[in-house]
């Protein structure tokens, strides 16, 4: 480093975490644009954020360790329910700040974490995945029957706000909520980034790769596994607290098998391998879920479908899309990728429009066949009892289709020219190597 | 309302075919001194229940077995942990109710489970063929897609409600009457093709050819490749076969149990509890695990003891409000249905090959 | 590690579609309905969708709320009480002033305690909640709340009909108890205990039972215990695939009980019990088919409009609540929610069944109840089936209502 330009500490600090910085400037700043300023939108943004810590630390479990879990909700409902109990305690006249909950849910998660990890990781794989899937039922059952600590079905309710204010906070407003949410949610990442650093967290990528070779160089996969479980529960302890201070109730369906499926949605659909990755995921599915069903009676079939597109072509998620263009970000030729992606679109949405109207006839003819033949689909009303919309969905559907797959190669050739270009840039030497 | 004048106090025993037994004990109800008469009066009675709960326990196990045998095929041979077969047996029991309403019930029983094959090869040829190279976990998540997809194409087709699927009139009648109970045909005709799968899937696995290479296939799976048997096709082959057993599982389960869109997701987990707990590449392993849970819960519904009965037995009183209490309070007949789990989670710690398994998931 | 500034962006693209969607705001009282439009309970939720496009459609015809017309927004809120909260902050910031909910308790109390803290941290913004299918009793005991009004009679006040009416009946000598083990039925069992053991200590209970909700696909241990009991009467709170397969495996194992109910004439239920229920399944409703000599007329007109087989007038409370609601919009001459909650207390009313009440005390409306037998021979059939609902007993609003724990805070002024 060249001594003259050498930066101060906290200049370096800075920018060697820039992306964190970035980050925390944008949640400050997300509840005041227009359109996400009103009650709704600030809920939204801190179900996203819960989302998301739940997410990420599923992604320790599934894209670092390997760890395919069916019961991950166990932990956060179980934080969640630690979490709701600590506030009623507070609404009975502990004197805890509020914003410290999510701490009870981060020590009931690793404590659940602890104690049923020590049975469920001494195997990997497909056995792993069944226990999990076990022990969520058996939690799930114990919940709903024991009702003295779960309320069962109609849950328990606190009241955020009856409680010693922290710095002013009371918590009545969404807005104060959701900067709690962000703060604990970037604490939370920042953390299990950290992790992923110290040797257990390296360790966890080599158990998932190879524990075979992994046990050959000293470390016992099971112990590691059982170090990252116990980890994975606390986080997604933490987003239960998180998430009862939010709703300020938590019921036995925070533990249910719908809410486990949902996160490995989320870190599956974000991109199992990368860390931002369960971040998009879980944005991205909580917005969907929130939104889709206001759109459409089909959304969970348009779910379903997603899902399995991602599975079948982009196993590598969202995420795994963006960063497929990492090394041909910076070429020319990129610009040419991009213009081939706008001209291909264009028939890939005629494709979809198609299949969206066919797909909606059907639904809205299976599902509500009362509600007449007369449907307003994207601003047009039509008649599903006469012939034309079929033909005119089958038509859209089968152009699309058909002229997307004529122009794929193009996009494959500017692909082609970028990638050449970016490999003909990092094997030309740069100036000054030794 | 006035409650009847009539000061019937006294219990009138109805004349009927059987005794009518003493009710079965009450937790409330109990004390020290009763305990001998009770034991007396319950006799005849817990006669009368052993003999259900085993004839009960049999036939659910059979269903079970019925449901589950074809993943047992897919889960030994190709090691899919199929979320999908479920819907498979889904698909069975709707088509069988369509083309039963089209034309008939017989032919019903042949064509539902060959389309229920068809489609089985297809997903396989088409769309797990290309996942499997992505690992196990892919592989799971396919299904697992695919099962949630079947379901909105089913809504889709078939609406929310359940459909009227009823027990053709040709099987629905009495087979026999035990102790005042009967017991329908259609149940009979249940076990007897529940029976027959074990028979064939036995056979075909112990004495044919393409049996003998399956077997190799689960213990040695390249070395049957490198022998020259073409892999791939195998597979499509058992896929097939194994959606085949749970379409025909289905066209009978669909009127035993409810034709509706959650039949999949209600049968689903403990379809994959018999398979493990059976074992991996074990039809045998399977049968006993279904046959056991079958009993088992079915026991279990009959008996109301819970840990409190346990403790005032070992003289502890457990207090109201004493944090264990709810807990302690639970019968085992409140619980019975979670019994499959339990064996699940404690199998998989204890011996994850399953009973009779001979290679681990 | 950056966090993606994609979901910002959606996030906002989302919003202002949204907001383009939401429409012009006139002069409307604007109600919100968060129920089940999708997943397993959507048929409940898509029946009473009808239900309320024909009362609002009703009333818009005859000139509206003082003058200004009425507008529903339909939640979909897939019977889940996070979910229901989404809905309903959905349902604040597009201005919703009326909430009605119906399907799940769970959902139920999740709501009423949302909105009690919304209107006690939100002064001058108040709403209200009218709960219209919701039986849970604590909603109108020690979880009630000003703001909450509910229209059917609560588990407590069916179990209460009915077991007036068992206590008439001598031939009842056993009675058996099986429920699904939530907090619905642990009520219902509860209740026919103590209600049982008031009216008719002769009647012995033999048999008390339990069984996970929606988990059971084979009852006939069940059934097996039911006649080793030797019950000659069945009363259970379940529903939906509960009380179908209950009900199948009785018929299956040839069991001869006669069945008292409280949802046998829910959305789906008459098909799914079919010609075996015939004359052997009773209910506690507030309203059937042939609860008077002929339709009600709203129930003839609803009918006329929507025609499928599953297309029954399910709700008749609706009706009820509708009535209230305009009665009292005329009466507080406003349609702001604290002065209408005001005139809704104590407010009297008669429907075509008969006079009905809503307690002030407590938010629970007092309305005819019927106990009713699934039978054939009768003038209208449900749901295409030929089989109908026949009174065997009517028991008056102010006989159905039952002591309260309420102690509810009112606003003043």
């Amino acid at each position: 480093m060249n001594p003259l330009t050498r930066s101060g500490p906290l200049t370096q600090w800075a920018t060697q975490h820039r992306p964190w910085i970035a980050a925390a400037i944008v949640l400050i700043v997300l509840p005041h644009v227009p359109g996400l300023d009103g009650n709704f939108g600030r809920s939204l943004l801190s179900q996203m954020g819960i989302a998301a810590v739940f997410a990420l630390s599923y992604n320790l479990l599934l894209g670092q360790t390997g760890l395919l879990s069916f019961g991950h909700a166990v932990y956060f409902g179980l934080g969640g329910y630690a979490g709701i109990h600590l506030m009623r305690a507070i609404n009975e006249g502990l004197p805890i700040p509020m914003p410290l909950v999510p701490l009870a849910g981060a020590a009931a998660g690793l404590a659940f974490g602890i104690l049923f990890g020590a049975v469920t990781t001494r195997r990997a794989g497909v056995v792993f995945a069944l226990i999990s899937l076990g022990v969520g039922e058996l939690v799930f059952a114990a919940m709903r029957i024991l009702q003295g600590f779960s309320g069962g079905e109609e849950g328990i309710t606190a009241n955020r706000g009856a409680g010693p204010h922290l710095l002013g906070l009371t918590l009545g407003p969404q807005l104060q909520v959701y900067y709690v949410v962000a703060f604990w949610a970037l604490v939370a990442a920042a953390l299990m980034a950290a992790f992923l650093r110290t040797p257990v967290g390296r360790m966890c990528n080599a158990v998932r790769d190879n524990p075979e070779r992994a046990a050959f160089i000293g470390y016992d996969p099971v112990r590691v596994r059982f170090v990252v479980f116990s980890v994975a529960a606390m986080f997604a302890g933490l987003a239960g607290g998180l998430h009862a201070l939010n709703y300020e109730i938590v019921a036995a369906e925070a533990v249910g098998a719908g809410r486990s499926g949902t996160v490995l949605l989320m870190a599956y659909i974000g991109g199992v391998h990368s860390f931002f990755g369960a971040v998009l995921g879980a944005v991205t599915i909580t917005w969907l879920q929130v939104s889709l069903s206001d759109y459409t009676t089909a959304w969970q079939l348009y779910l379903g479908l997603f899902f399995m597109a991602m599975v079948l072509f982009a196993p590598g998620g969202l995420s795994g899309l963006l960063l497929m263009h990492r090394p041909i970000v910076r070429t020319r030729a990129f610009v040419g990728v991009l213009k081939t992606y706008a001209i291909a679109a264009i028939p890939a949405i005629v494709a979809v429009v198609g299949a969206i109207m066919l797909l909606e006839i059907n639904y809205r003819r299976a599902t509500q066949p009362d509600a007449g033949a007369r449907m307003r689909l994207f601003w047009v009303d039509m008649d599903t009892a006469t012939l034309w919309p079929w033909l005119a969905a089958l038509a859209l559907l089968a152009a699309g289709a058909f002229f997307f797959y004529r122009y794929r190669p193009r996009v494959a050739q500017a692909w082609q020219r970028a990638s050449d270009e970016a490999r003909a840039a990092s094997d030309t030497p740069r100036a000054g190597a030794p | 309302m006035n409650p009847s004048p009539a000061g019937r106090g006294a219990r009138v025993r109805e004349a009927s075919d059987a005794p009518s037994p003493h009710p079965p004990r009450r937790r409330a109800a109990a004390s020290p001194s009763g305990r001998g008469d009770l034991k007396r009066e319950l006799a005849p009675a817990m006669f009368e229940i052993v003999t259900f709960s085993l004839l009960n326990g049999v036939v659910y196990g059979l269903l079970l077995f019925m449901v589950s045998s074809g993943l047992t095929l897919i889960f030994s041979l190709m090691g899919v942990l199929n979320f999908a077969h479920a819907s498979m047996f889904m698909l069975g029991a709707y088509f069988s109710y369509q083309i039963g309403k089209w034309i008939g019930f017989w032919p019903a029983l042949v064509i539902a489970p060959l389309l229920v094959a068809v489609i089985g090869a297809a997903v396989e040829r088409y769309g797990l063929r290309y996942v499997h190279k992505q690992g196990h976990v892919a592989e799971i998540l396919f299904t697992f897609g695919l099962a949630y997809l079947i379901v909105e194409i089913v809504v889709m087709v078939w609406g929310r409600h359940p459909v009227e699927n009823r027990v053709p009139a040709v099987i629905d009648f009495p087979a026999f009457v035990l102790f005042g109970t009967s017991y329908p045909a259609y149940k009979v005709l249940m076990m007897a093709i529940s029976v027959g799968m074990f028979a064939f899937l036995y056979l075909a696995f112990r004495r044919t050819r393409l049996g003998l290479i399956i077997r190799a296939a689960l213990t040695h799976p390249e070395m049957v490749g490198a022998l020259g048997h073409d892999v791939p096709r195998i597979f499509v082959l058992v896929f097939a076969i194994g959606s085949a057993l749970a379409g025909l599982a289905g066209v009978i389960g669909g009127f035993a149990l409810l034709t509706e869109p959650s039949m999949a997701a209600a049968l689903g987990p403990i379809v994959f509890v018999v398979v493990v707990v059976g074992g991996l590449g074990s039809i045998t392993g399977a049968f006993i695990a279904s046959m056991l849970i079958g009993i088992v819960q079915t026991f279990a519904v009959a008996l109301d003891y819970s840990l409190l009965d346990l403790l005032r037995v070992l003289h502890v009183t457990l207090g109201r409000d004493s944090p264990f209490y709810e807990a302690a309070a639970v019968k085992i007949a409140q619980a019975a249905p979670l019994i499959p789990y339990l064996l699940l989670v404690v199998m998989l710690i204890v011996r994850p090959r399953g009973l009779l398994g001979r290679r681990e998931a | 590690m950056r966090k993606s500034p994609q979901p910002a962006a959606l996030a906002v693209l989302v919003m202002v579609v949204a907001a383009v969607f939401a429409g012009p705001c006139a002069a409307e009282v604007k109600l919100a309905f968060i129920d089940p439009l999708s997943g397993g309970a959507a048929s409940a939720g898509i029946n009473a969708q009808k239900h309320f496009t024909y009362e609002i459609d009703k009333i818009n015809a005859a000139g509206g709320l003082n003058g200004e017309k009425l507008s529903i927004v339909f939640y979909d809120n897939k019977v889940d009480p996070q979910e229901s909260l989404i809905a309903l902050k959905k349902a604040l910031d597009d201005g919703a002033l009326y909430v009605f909910q119906g399907n799940g308790s769970a959902v139920a109390l999740a709501l009423s305690d949302a909105i009690a803290k919304h209107n006690e941290r939100n002064p001058g913004k108040e709403v209200l909640y009218f709960n219209y299918a919701a039986v849970d009793p604590a909603l109108t005991n020690a979880k009630c709340t000003f703001w909450h009004f509910r229209f059917d009679s609560d588990a407590d006040m069916k179990m209460a009909a009915a077991v007036n009416y068992i206590a008439t009946q001598p031939q009842v000598k056993k009675v058996y108890l099986i429920n699904q083990d939530y907090s619905f039925g642990k009520a219902v069992a509860a209740a026919a205990r103590k209600m049982l053991a008031e009216k008719r200590p002769d009647i012995q209970i033999v048999g008390d039972e339990l069984h996970p909700l929606q988990k059971v696909q084979d009852f006939s241990p069940y059934v097996a215990k039911i006649k080793a009991s030797g019950a000659d009467t069945v009363i259970t709170g379940n529903w939906s695939n509960d009380m179908y397969l209950l009900f199948k495996a009785g018929k299956d194992a040839g069991l001869k009980v006669t069945w008292y109910t409280y949802y046998a004439d829910a959305l789906g239920a008459p098909t799914a019990i079919g010609r075996d229920g015939n004359g052997v399944v009773k209910v506690v409703t507030s309203y059937h088919t042939n609860a008077m000599p002929d339709l009600d007329p709203d129930v003839a007109a609803f009918k006329k409009r929507f025609t499928e087989n599953l297309d029954e007038f399910n709700y008749y409370r609706l009706n009820t609540a509708f009535m209230m609601f305009t009665a009292a919009a005329a009466k507080a001459k406003s349609n702001d929610p604290v002065k209408i909650a005001k005139a809704l207390e104590g407010m009297k009313l008669t429907t075509s069944v008969g006079e009905v009440e809503m307690r002030a005390d407590n938010h629970q409306l007092l309305q005819p109840l019927f106990v009713a037998t699934f039978t054939d021979g009768v003038k209208y059939d449900v749901e295409k089936t030929g089989l109908g609902f026949k009174t065997d007993v009517k028991i008056n609003a102010k006989d159905t209502a039952m002591p309260t724990t309420c102690q509810m805070q009112r606003p003043n002024g």
